[in-house]
């Protein structure tokens, strides 16, 4: 489970959001506030257009839903899926389950580690890539997987999976 | 004449480069000056065989895969736009042996038609158990799904009838149903090609669940891993409240029925049905104590049917066809047909469904030929990461609830995950724990402390430490876990983990230092 670093520091404002993360949080929660168990929608367009739900958005989501801040920042914690920090240009998705450690993936996931220098939930220091484990893709007729930025690659070898990441370094 | 080409927008196809291909295929028409219409199916499931381009003759659809992007100049140039012969080329796709043996019913329409296309999907049969649905009262739809004998696709095979019933029984302002679309087990695709290829089936099952049950809502959960599902049904369900197949006349019958697509954040334990009632109500997804249960109170307290992606989707060809037929197929109390999906280490990897009753060596070796490796199979977990790591000695046991329930296994969702010889299976155990820690709910202390403790005396046991009374002591832990666990994810644990132990003890013997594996 990730564990949200907030918890340890002063609550966060809603004054420390960027005027313009501020502007998508309020249109969000004005947008999905009225349907029922309005939560996990809001963060997920949150974090949709921000690529994080940044721990100054929760009183506004709170004030939004009439919930607590501790309540918002329970469920935030709870889902892997959000995060509470910006992630890099490209977000990296490995598959840790057991189809794809069947093919090899724990050989990438170590291959891609040392490479990059990082570990799960971890970013690059030139900001480039996010590193993140995910259980399941669905693509396990054809594993190894990983997800690159929303996109799905299959049948993966320590040479393509270094192929899509000389990629993305590139790009950035 | 304009030709049809096929090729698939499913998430594996496109894993596999199936979005290069259709490109590369449009702009070689182009070139060439031939008049090439490309449509986006879904996935028949031949997955090894993907991308899989199919071209329309007078013969039928004949195959071609995998294809790659670079293929595609060799694939014109042998005049594969008239069926040609080629190198990766498959003869008429209905007729390859992997396909034309199986059983597809919940299956029948995948692959073959344009996902998205209504007209399409009523032409292979689509909207026929709904049309019959409201026709009939409650009351008879629900016999129906009791008297064809159909259980929960989702892993714990409840009769669906019987929830049904429930509800419809219940009295209530407001009720539900929700679709499990929270396809969390590894070695599991099949939710996921339903909304990819027919995703219609779904709606109509649900339909059918509401007007059957009295439940004018519908809510699908889907696991935010599936994004191209999620956005193609997203657009499914606005075609078909736009052709009046929902909504709130549903085809002029006084029927109301809305439908919506929410979508999980990465949490395994939201496919637990109360966990999964909690999420959609905005909450962490924490398993709720039963009773009550769902059926009385579930979605906002209300009388809700939760019931898995094939469960429902299996639904209007019960309805079209009659509770009988469905009946037909199948073994004992395991009625009907599953679709079984091969994963992992496997040669043809896909999907096959089959009245139950085919066993595992037919599905590993005349289906799956083998590993992908070459290597012998050595162990295959079927049922998700709670289920049990089976040994070659395990293979003729056929695919029935009860037959896996005797042998301490389980047929959960129908996933088949294989192993060749270069697994060590005290790893898989120890994964089997860590993947219990990471992705508990934390409410109940065997699986939330137990899966940790779990980890630790593996590695114990691993590293030669104290192993007799480490020994003793995962198996007392494993006693706890089941026994003393909330739900079915601290309760399964112990499957793999004492199925690795007992089947392949040889893998948590002491490590001979010159060994390599």
């Amino acid at each position: 489970m990730t564990l949200a670093a907030v918890s340890n520091e002063s609550p966060a404002h809603d004054s420390d959001l960027a005027a313009e993360q501020r502007r998508h949080v309020l249109a969000v929660i004005g947008e999905l506030q009225d349907l029922p168990g309005a939560l996990l929608p809001i963060l997920h367009a949150i974090q949709d257009g921000l690529g994080h739900v940044p721990p100054a958005s929760v009183p506004l989501i709170a004030h939004g839903l009439n919930l607590t801040r501790a309540e918002v920042h329970g469920v935030i914690s709870f889902y892997h899926h959000f995060r509470s920090a910006a992630p890099g240009r490209h977000v990296l998705q490995i598959c840790r389950a057991e189809a794809c450690q069947a093919m090899g993936a724990r050989a990438i996931e170590a291959h891609v580690c040392g490479r990059l220098g990082v570990g799960f939930h971890e970013t690059t220091s030139d900001r480039a890539i996010t590193l993140e484990p995910v259980y399941c893709l669905g693509n396990c007729a054809c594993a190894p997987s990983v997800m690159l930025d929303g996109d799905v690659h299959g049948r993966l070898t320590i040479r393509a999976v270094d192929r899509l990441i000389d990629a993305c370094i590139e790009k950035s | 004449m304009s030709t049809t080409v096929y090729v698939p927008r499913d998430t594996t196809a496109l894993a596999c480069g199936a979005e290069a291909v259709a490109r590369a295929i449009g702009t070689q028409a182009k070139a060439r000056g031939l008049d090439v219409s490309v449509v986006r199916n879904g996935s028949r499931g031949l997955y090894w065989l993907e991308p899989l381009v199919e071209v329309v003759t007078p013969n039928g659809r004949v195959g071609y895969g995998p294809v790659t992007e670079d293929a595609v100049v060799g694939l014109f140039e042998a005049g594969f736009l008239d069926g040609a012969a080629h190198a990766l080329a498959h003869g008429v796709v209905d007729d390859i042996p992997y396909l034309a043996s199986q059983q597809r019913l919940c299956f029948s329409r995948n692959g073959i038609i344009d996902p998205l296309d209504l007209d399409d999907y009523q032409a292979h049969g689509g909207w026929k158990g709904l049309l019959r649905a409201v026709m009939l009262s409650p009351e008879a739809i629900v016999q129906n799904v009791l008297d064809s004998g159909l259980r929960g696709r989702g892993g714990a095979a409840f009769p669906a009838g019987v929830k049904w019933k429930t509800v419809l029984g219940a009295q209530a302002d407001q009720k539900y149903i929700v679709c499990n679309a929270d396809e969390g087990d590894s070695g599991t695709f099949s939710d996921r090609m339903v909304f990819e290829g027919d995703p219609y089936r779904l709606i109509e099952g649900m339909t059918i669940a509401g007007i059957a049950t009295g439940a004018t809502m519908g809510y699908v959960y889907l696991r935010c891993e599936y994004p191209l599902a999620f956005r193609l049904f997203r657009e499914a369900i606005e075609r078909a409240r736009a052709a009046g197949w929902i909504g709130a006349d549903i085809k002029g019958s006084g029927h109301a029925f809305e439908l919506e697509v929410r979508l999980g954040a990465g949490a395994y334990i939201c496919g637990e049905e109360t966990s999964l009632l909690e999420s959609l109500e905005g909450k962490r997804g924490q398993v709720r104590f039963k009773p009550p249960l769902p059926a009385l109170k579930g979605l906002f307290g209300k009388p809700t049917v939760i019931n898995n992606v094939i469960t429902l989707a299996s639904v209007p060809d019960i309805l079209a066809h009659g509770a009988e037929w469905y009946r037909d197929y199948g073994v004992a109390r395991s009625r009907g047909t599953l679709p079984i999906q091969l994963a992992g280490n496997i040669k043809r990897g896909g999907l096959v469904e089959r009245a139950f009753g085919l066993s595992l060596r037919e599905l590993l070796y005349d289906y799956g030929g083998g590993s992908a490796s070459g290597r012998p199979i050595r162990a295959v977990q079927v049922g998700g990461p709670l289920g049990a790591y089976l040994p070659e000695s395990q293979f003729d046991t056929p695919i029935d609830y009860e037959a896996f329930a005797a042998i301490s296994a389980m047929v959960g969702h129908g996933g088949i995950v294989v192993f060749d010889d270069s697994v060590d299976m005290a790893e898989q155990a120890r994964f089997a724990m860590e993947f219990c820690a990471i992705e508990s709910c934390g409410k109940c202390t065997p699986c939330r402390i137990g899966s940790t403790r779990g980890v630790e005396v593996i590695d114990r046991i691993r590293a030669s430490l104290d192993r007799d009374n480490n020994t003793a002591l995962l198996r007392s832990l494993c006693d706890t876990m089941s026994n003393g666990s909330l739900c079915a994810l601290g309760g399964l644990t112990p499957f793999p983990v004492l199925s690795a132990k007992n089947h392949f003890a040889e893998d948590f013997a002491p490590r001979v230092a010159s060994s390599v594996k």
